[in-house]
């Protein structure tokens, strides 16, 4: 077993539009865990506790260096897997100036409602 | 012959203390391969024959594949990942030989016989997904977003002060990102209805996350298309000039793969267009 693995996927070579990256991890598993036949299997590790694996998975990568290479996360994407499943673009994180963005036109309404009210005062 | 599990080419039936771990079934195995191809213990798989299928399986021990030595073994992420390969390996190899339905990690039986059972208990399915199978493989086709390759919207004019300034170039700035990533979506979904029109079978699967992908832009598109192995060079050209007349995505071609997106006979989900066969 500590023998190195048969190339796993004849990668076609033809990365578009250019390199070649070859079958990583990330693509087994997404294949061997989430798809293939369903056998039930006299071992009961069935796909209810697969499901639980890979909840837990992304709580125990989650500090992990290890998640940076494997990054297991694609039920993140998956509504059946995850709550959190987002749509096909993920926004990003809200950056800074967007937030300052939004919190300028009301600042600018307290402004001038602060400005109405000296007026009326004054 | 009997068409229980009466072929046991190897190393006989499951060794006490081992469960028979399934890679995948398929119609008919060469012996050679079979010697030739190491199982979950580093030896060689062996086949399990009933209902005219094979089952091809290997020993699992028990003391790791048992049902609580997998549950915690399962969370190891060096212990899953050489089981994954493990097994990916075994299926590959058997589909570079002939159709095999890939059985999902972890399917573990007691003893040859409960396979053979499961064989004939789903011969009909299984059958039919081989003859659905036989001549394809799985290509997997990405799309990531390349930055920059949308239009921008041009700065818009206006009177007012810095501040609305910056909030008018703000807007447009949010406005285009939104507009690009509905044109990337729509690129994807234009590559993906072109891909599924040459494959007989096409499915999209939820795009991996970056630190998955290993890629810096998002992926769009995380396509399985099942394409007739006379078909390939036609699918390959078709990738490339998609690739040309979408500057707008990225397009990553990987496979043959074995048919892990295709071996339900009724996969779940909407998002499957299945054809019948070209050809």
């Amino acid at each position: 077993m500590t023998t190195q693995p048969p190339p796993v996927v004849q990668n076609s070579g033809q990365v578009l539009p250019a390199g070649h990256e070859p079958a990583n991890l990330g693509d087994i598993l997404e294949r061997v865990l989430d798809r293939g036949i369903v056998i039930a299997g006299d071992i009961r590790v069935s796909l209810l506790d697969i499901e639980l694996l890979t909840l837990k998975l992304r709580l125990v990568i989650a500090s992990v260096d290890t998640a940076r290479q494997i990054g297991i996360d694609w039920w993140e994407h998956d509504p059946w897997l995850s709550s959190r499943a987002r749509p096909p673009v993920e926004p990003g994180p809200r950056d800074p100036e967007q937030v300052e963005a939004e919190r300028r036109p009301r600042v600018a309404r307290r402004a001038a409602r602060r400005e109405e009210r000296d007026e009326f005062d004054g | 012959m009997s068409s229980t599990a009466d072929v046991l080419p190897a190393t006989g039936p499951a060794r006490p203390g081992c469960g028979v771990w399934l890679h995948g079934v398929t119609r008919d195995v060469d012996p050679a391969l079979l010697a030739t191809t190491r199982g979950m213990d580093g030896a060689a798989v062996r086949a399990v024959r009933a209902a005219g299928l094979v089952a091809v399986v290997s020993a699992a021990p028990l003391c790791e594949y048992g049902e609580e030595a997998l549950r915690r073994n399962l969370e190891d992420l060096a212990w899953l990942e050489r089981a994954a390969r493990t097994h990916h390996a075994v299926v590959a190899a058997l589909s570079r030989a002939a159709a095999v339905v890939p059985a999902r990690l972890a399917t573990v039986h007691h003893d040859d016989t409960r396979v053979a059972g499961q064989l004939t208990a789903r011969r009909v399915e299984l059958t039919a997904v081989l003859d659905r199978l036989t001549g394809h493989d799985e290509w997997g086709v990405k799309g990531y977003v390349v930055p920059g390759a949308t239009p921008r919207t041009a700065e818009p004019a206006g009177s007012g002060g810095a501040g609305a300034a910056y909030l008018r170039r703000r807007r447009a700035q949010l406005t285009a990102r939104d507009e690009g990533q509905r044109i990337a979506a729509d690129a994807a979904l234009s590559v993906h209805e072109a891909l599924a029109g040459h494959a007989v079978a096409a499915r999209r699967h939820p795009p991996q996350d970056r630190r998955l992908s290993g890629a810096s832009t998002a992926m769009v598109l995380n396509g399985a298309y099942l394409v007739g192995q006379g078909a390939v060079a036609g699918f390959r050209r078709l990738v490339d000039s998609l690739a040309g007349r979408h500057p707008e995505l990225r397009l990553e071609l990987t496979g043959p793969w074995p048919p892990y997106s295709f071996a339900e006979e009724r996969p779940a989900g909407p998002a499957l267009a299945v054809r019948e066969p070209a050809c």
